[in-house]
């Protein structure tokens, strides 16, 4: 609505023209401006502009919705009142039905840890046919890292669900609705998230996947702060498509080790920190996600990842609707399976570290730190 | 003063200037006629300019003689009044009694912290606070929650309403065992409806909204609170020039605040983190910057202290600083429960 013509709002003729006449077409352009600037530019007196930048107000601004009619609406609209079951009985209940429609969903961890079997799941259930519970839909599967295998996602598939996968043809027809995009740099993904805006409009696409978001900016050469900046326009951009698209988008995120001077503090805390600093050393690991904190802010559902002597865990590190649970699981030939449903309920920033010691794949790079610590 | 400093347009001021009038002083003692046949305008705009002149005029000298200026008030009756604010509480007496008894109305208040620390929950939590009936000690009003990052949720506002009927009939069971006939009637549906939620999609329909809002709440008198989640995110995105970006987010900081004293409501703001690099180590605070930081009454932090969350005072031009611990539970904001603990030892 930013960008509505200020010759449509209905404003009297003669400041319509003066708009006009000074090439402040859309409401963007004259709100970006201050009520004394649009003065000196304009030309007129501060009360025609005042009434002027509050009809061009009213009219840009959305309308409202009570809350209790946007409920309503979700509940008649859509299916199970917008959400996508991920079939995790435990995680399904904690989420009110499973990942939620309209907002972003994160998944967090280290290398190896299965993410990408998570989303390799979400494809499938999104593309069953509603008689097994699906939503029916095509998936657009955004593969930066190339680990996307469709041998592996068939696997899942026909473990998971043998009767549908029985069905002759219809493996083909699932895999058929699934559609995989390869970007290798961060303009070429900001092309094919233009192209998908439209796409998801005239196809029946039910989910996004992007696997994963912090590959695409390590790529560019570009480090710190800068570096965040670069996906400011993705995040609305992702954002706004989730929203107006009313569907659900899955994004995975790296993990990298923290750096000794990141120290995550306010200045009023600063007289603790030596302390904490002292309890962390020793056993943690001190990994973060890779994109900071102005990622963070943007994603709406938060999962951690993560291994804790020998086991794995799913965290719900942020969410707006659930207590912070965490669920034991495993990988199995029919992907990601919990190991009991009801949740572990943790306190304190617990929720958001991640761990990972007696994870197979990292082994390694633990002993070293805890070699390089003790000396 | 000079003519150059009153807001007119920039044709007036020309024409002041061609025709000698350069000074406050110079137009002080003129007619409106006088002014139009000098400066050949109608009549009706020589008179504005003459009220616009006679308005700077007195700002810039009091005179001794009119010491009760129009529109002032003496601090007595402003200690009165203010006495009188109605305050939104926010679920957690801990995190009430740092704050003075709650949300002021009248103010502006920004709230920051990190994510996942619970600001959407207790904007939530606000928003059905706000409408506890009179009877129950609240504001009976109706609440506006401006959504800038969809990150408002629908079942957790419904969670948060549910939970706040249900402790009003508890302490209706309490206090009231004699007379049953008082019972509650609000169903969490009804809460529900007096939220008026507006979803915000660029940072040219935030700054519209906001001068929209005096319009709209002129028409819905009964709103007590805007809550705006938060007012960061639109401006933290693509913006090249950073100093429109403060001239804006101050224009529109002005606009809230002239809100909240005309109607009589609370305004708070949700802002996000950064990260800033100062004498070589980095710390958080809260993002927009340092000229943003000067636009809020008061400023409330929410951080993470060990295993509970916090929330500590960080400007306020009448409450100390000092930080209290909350908790976020299915219900909603509540103490925390460490906390209980502690006072029921003592």
């Amino acid at each position: 609505m930013a960008n509505k013509l200020i010759n449509q709002m209905g404003l009297p003729k003669s400041i319509a023209n003066v708009f006009a006449a000074r090439n402040i077409t859309t409401a963007k352009e004259a709100l970006s401006l201050t009520e004394f600037e649009l003065m000196e530019v304009l030309d007129v007196s501060l009360a025609e502009v005042t009434s002027a930048i509050a009809r061009i107000s009213e009219i840009t601004c959305p309308p409202y919705q009570t809350v209790l009619s946007l409920m309503e609406q979700r509940i008649q609209m859509e299916h199970m009142g917008g959400h996508l079951s991920t079939r995790l009985k435990g995680l399904d209940d904690a989420l009110c039905g499973g990942i939620p429609f309209g907002v972003l969903t994160e998944l967090v961890g280290p290398a190896g840890i299965g993410k990408t079997q998570f989303c390799l799941k979400l494809a499938l259930l999104a593309s069953l046919p509603p008689s097994c519970g699906g939503v029916d839909g095509r998936v657009i599967y955004i593969d930066v890292e190339s680990k996307f295998s469709s041998t592996r996602m068939i696997e899942i598939g026909a473990k998971s669900f043998p009767e549908v996968f029985r069905t002759k043809g219809m493996a083909q027809e699932m895999a058929g609705r699934i559609l995989v995009l390869r970007p290798t740099s961060l303009s070429e993904f900001s092309e094919s998230l233009q192209q998908i805006k439209i796409s998801l409009l005239q196809n029946q696409v039910k989910l996004l996947i992007i696997d994963s978001m912090a590959a695409l900016v390590s790529g560019e050469n570009v480090q710190g702060a800068t570096r965040q900046h670069l996906l400011g326009w993705h995040i609305s951009f992702i954002k706004s498509l989730a929203e107006f698209s009313r569907i659900p988008i899955v994004v995975t995120n790296q993990v990298r080790s923290q750096n000794h001077d990141e120290v995550c503090q306010y200045y009023f805390q600063a007289h603790r920190r030596e302390r904490i600093v002292e309890n962390h050393s020793g056993y943690d690991s001190h990994l973060v996600a890779a994109l900071g904190i102005h990622w963070a802010h943007a994603v709406t559902i938060r999962l951690v990842l993560d291994a804790k002597s020998g086991k794995r865990f799913i965290k719900l590190a942020k969410s707006p609707v659930s207590p912070p649970l965490a669920f034991p699981f495993n990988i199995t030939s029919s992907g990601i399976s919990l190991l009991t449903d009801d949740g572990i309920e943790l306190t304190g920033p617990e929720i958001n570290t991640i761990h990972c010691e007696g994870h197979s794949d990292i082994i390694n790079f633990d002993a070293e730190r805890v070699q390089y610590e003790a000396t | 003063m000079e003519v150059g400093r009153l807001p007119l347009s920039a044709s007036q001021r020309g024409k002041l200037i061609s025709a000698g009038y350069t000074t406050l002083a110079s137009l002080s003692s003129l007619s409106p006629s006088h002014l139009a046949r000098d400066l050949r305008i109608p009549e009706s705009e020589a008179f504005e300019i003459l009220r616009v002149a006679s308005l700077g005029c007195r700002l810039e000298q009091p005179d001794k003689r009119t010491a009760i200026v129009n529109g002032g008030q003496t601090a007595w009756e402003i200690l009165n009044e203010e006495k009188l604010y109605p305050r939104i509480t926010t679920s957690c007496a801990d995190l009430d009694n740092i704050l003075g008894g709650g949300i002021n109305c009248k103010e502006v208040t920004e709230i920051g912290g990190v994510p996942g620390i619970g600001k959407t929950q207790l904007g939530i939590q606000l928003a059905v606070n706000v409408q506890i009936p009179a009877d129950y000690g609240g504001l009976d009003g109706k609440a506006v929650y401006i959504d800038t990052e969809g990150s408002f949720m629908v079942e957790r506002a419904l969670q948060i309403a549910e939970a706040s009927v249900l402790d009003m009939s508890q302490y209706n069971e309490l206090l009231r065992k004699e007379s049953r006939a008082c019972q509650i009637k609000i169903q969490p549906t009804d809460i529900l409806e007096k939220i008026y939620y507006f979803r915000i999609c660029s940072y040219t329909e935030q700054i519209a909204l906001i001068n929209y809002l005096d319009k709209f709440i002129s028409e819905h008198k009964d709103v007590k609170i805007v809550v705006i989640d938060s007012v960061t995110f639109h401006f933290r995105q693509d913006f090249e020039d950073l100093a429109l970006r403060t001239r804006l987010l101050g224009g529109m900081a002005l606009k809230l605040m002239n809100l909240g004293k005309k109607y009589n409501l609370a305004v708070v703001i949700f802002n996000q983190v950064t990260t800033k690099c100062t004498e070589g180590s980095f710390q958080l605070s809260l993002a927009l910057g340092d000229s943003w930081s000067h636009s809020c009454t008061n400023r409330v932090i929410l951080y993470w202290n060990g295993d509970e969350r916090n929330a500590y005072i960080d400007k306020s031009p009448s409450l100390r600083s000092a930080s209290a611990s909350f908790s976020v539970t299915s219900k909603g904001i509540r103490n925390s429960a460490s906390n209980h603990k502690r006072i029921k030892l003592m």
